[in-house]
């Protein structure tokens, strides 16, 4: 049997951690097909054809794909799933979406976020915001599950797949895509970015966060945030990096005005290196931290903006 | 139109959870259990949506052991009109939720349902989009905004990239996110005033849904521990150090 990963993309391009997906559904046991839907995501098709391990691309081209809504992805799924063992796809806000749809529309269980495999039918996943692991078995006979992208290395664009078009499932007509409002940034995707700076309430105010935008440029960073941060207006929602935000392990994270809540804790702590900047020597971010500042943030980034 | 707001009895989330010994789960003896912030954020927007007229009736729902009605009389003493809690001692799963809870909807056909995106001791994520499957309805999750029109939502939702905005047919599944809004704490009078709302408890059986467990935990682990880091007195031993010793810069 194989493993579907279904891909989430912008037409052009994989995203949300779909690589990363590939990798996981790789480690489960048989061949990996990836679905492509969407309107006019040929190109899309074409990226996942090309990821390592990948051995067959179905592409479904259809209007009602075009906004990525649940309801239509979830009916196309559970119509391709008599074929596969595994059903796949990324902890995305996308994924975290239509995933449990597919799931109980088969009557199996769904296994969140999972950040390692350890056989074709069983997974670790964090519970309690990253503070115990649990190894769980599942005995359905399809396994639904979603992938932590920080628990695995995207697969890498070596393959050659062959992509064979695919029927569109129903369009089900229950939900429709107002508009979007996406922040717009020319910094890196904070969550596959290789260096984060983010900040916390320490920080004061939105204006102030200017002051990491700087520091961030300097290095090549994405910029995060604490809820706090977000809940205080001071950056938009997609910065928080948390429980409930967004996991990210880049090589370097830097957080300023952070205290270390495990909530946060829970989205950042994978980080190959640490940096803690706050000027409560107590505060728990440096139980963490592989290098910790105590001073003043308002003295400490600009100096440090200015050093790199 | 009524709402039905499902709540689950967590850990409360200042409490530090650890795991037990035998590694058969996490120690929950004697821990400070509570309503899961997310579900207090979807019973805030339920008696808002009732306060400004668009509902008529709130009805909390929570499934679990006996315990479960204190987090349920909590619902009644924030505003909510009645609570039904599904009495059971076996370890619920999302997929078991969702099929009681579609069974109290086909009870109590509300307009809407308003669940947490997430409990905080799981962090399943899964509970509203399985209840959504298993009654065909839409789906809005992690709300942080919604209106009510004619036989419409229209709900704003946040993505991995900002924010979208969603219409889905009612009746429809909305699960709240974080910024959805700031919950009221319950006042000593609604406290006592919630005492003698109706709490009505019913069983799997009477719902007719099997709640076995389709997962088995086979372990739980501490998380691994990250190696300890050390303080810089200044800003050029940090840049040193980065450089020179963690090679990140
Ligand atoms: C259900 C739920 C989900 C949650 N999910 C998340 C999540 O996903 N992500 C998340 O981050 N949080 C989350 N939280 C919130 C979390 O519990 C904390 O409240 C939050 O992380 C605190 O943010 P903070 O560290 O910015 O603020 P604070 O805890 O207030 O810390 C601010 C820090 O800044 C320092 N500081 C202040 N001024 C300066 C200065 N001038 N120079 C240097 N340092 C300074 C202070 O010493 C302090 O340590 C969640 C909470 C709940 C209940
Ligand atoms: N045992 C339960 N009783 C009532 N509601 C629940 C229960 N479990 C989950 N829910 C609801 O589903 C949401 C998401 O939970 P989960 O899918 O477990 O992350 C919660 O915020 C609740 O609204």
């Amino acid at each position: 049997m194989a493993a579907l990963v279904v891909a989430e993309h912008d037409n052009t391009q994989l995203k949300g951690g779909t690589a990363n997906a590939v990798t996981a559904a790789s480690q489960m046991g048989g061949e990996v097909h990836v679905l492509v839907a969407g309107s006019g995501a040929k190109a899309a098709a074409d990226a996942a054809a090309k990821l390592a391990g990948v051995t067959k691309v179905l592409h479904v081209d259809a209007s009602h794909y075009a906004g990525g809504l649940a309801e239509n992805f979830a009916a196309l799924v559970v119509g391709m799933a008599k074929d596969y063992s595994h059903i796949v796809a990324s902890a995305s806000a996308f994924g975290k979406g239509f995933m449990p749809r597919v799931a109980a529309l088969l009557d199996v269980a769904q296994v969140s976020e999972i950040s390692a495999v350890e056989s074709s039918d069983t997974f670790v996943r964090p519970i309690y915001a990253g503070s115990a692991f649990a190894t769980i078995q599942s005995s359905d006979a399809v396994k639904v599950v979603t992938v932590r992208s920080t628990g695995f290395e995207a697969a890498k664009a070596t393959g050659s797949a062959p992509v064979e078009s695919a029927a569109a499932g129903p369009d089900k007509q229950q939900s429709k895509v107002i508009s979007q409002e996406l922040t717009k940034s020319a910094r890196p995707e904070l969550a596959g970015a290789r260096r984060v700076v983010s900040g916390g309430r320490g920080l004061a105010s939105g204006e102030n966060f200017k002051m990491l935008e700087s520091l961030a440029d300097k290095l090549g960073a994405a910029i995060g945030a604490s809820r706090a941060a977000v809940d205080s207006g001071y950056v938009p929602n997609d910065y928080q990096v948390g429980q409930t935000g967004k996991i990210v392990a880049p090589e370097l994270y830097i957080a300023v005005g952070i205290s270390g809540a495990i909530q946060h804790l829970a989205g950042m702590k994978d980080s190959k290196v640490i940096v803690a900047i706050n000027k409560d020597p107590e505060a728990p971010i440096f139980q963490v931290a592989d290098y910790g500042l105590v001073g003043d943030l308002f003295q400490v980034v600009p100096e440090l903006t200015s050093k790199l | 139109m009524k709402i039905l707001v499902p709540v689950k009895r967590v850990v409360d989330f200042n409490v530090k959870v650890r795991v037990k010994a035998d590694q058969s789960g996490v120690e929950l003896a004697n821990v400070k259990m509570s309503m899961n912030p997310f579900c207090e954020i979807a019973i805030e927007e339920a008696l808002r949506l009732r306060e400004a007229g668009k509902a008529t009736e709130v009805i909390a729902v929570s499934a679990g052991p006996a315990a479960c009605q204190e987090t349920l009389r909590t619902a009644l003493a924030m505003g909510a009109d009645r609570a039904i809690l599904v009495e059971t001692d076996v370890e619920l799963q999302p997929l078991a939720v969702a099929k009681l809870l579609k069974a109290v909807v086909a009870k109590e056909s509300p307009g809407l349902v308003i669940l947490g995106k997430q409990a905080i001791d799981d962090d399943a994520n899964q509970t509203g989009q399985m209840l959504a499957a298993l009654l065909d309805w839409p789906q809005a999750v992690f709300a942080s905004k919604v209106e009510i029109g004619a036989g419409v939502a229209t709900v704003m939702r946040e993505i991995d990239g900002g924010m979208e905005t969603v219409e889905v047919t009612m009746p429809a599944i909305v699960t709240a996110d974080l910024r959805l809004n700031t919950p009221r704490y319950a006042t000593l009078p609604n406290i006592m005033k919630a005492k003698k709302k109706p709490l009505e408890v019913l069983k799997p059986a009477d719902l007719g849904v099997d709640v076995t467990a389709r997962l088995k935990i086979l372990k739980v682990v501490e998380p691994g521990k990250r190696k300890a880091g050390v303080m810089v007195k200044d800003v050029a031993e940090l840049v040193d150090k980065l450089k020179n010793e963690a090679k990140v810069i």
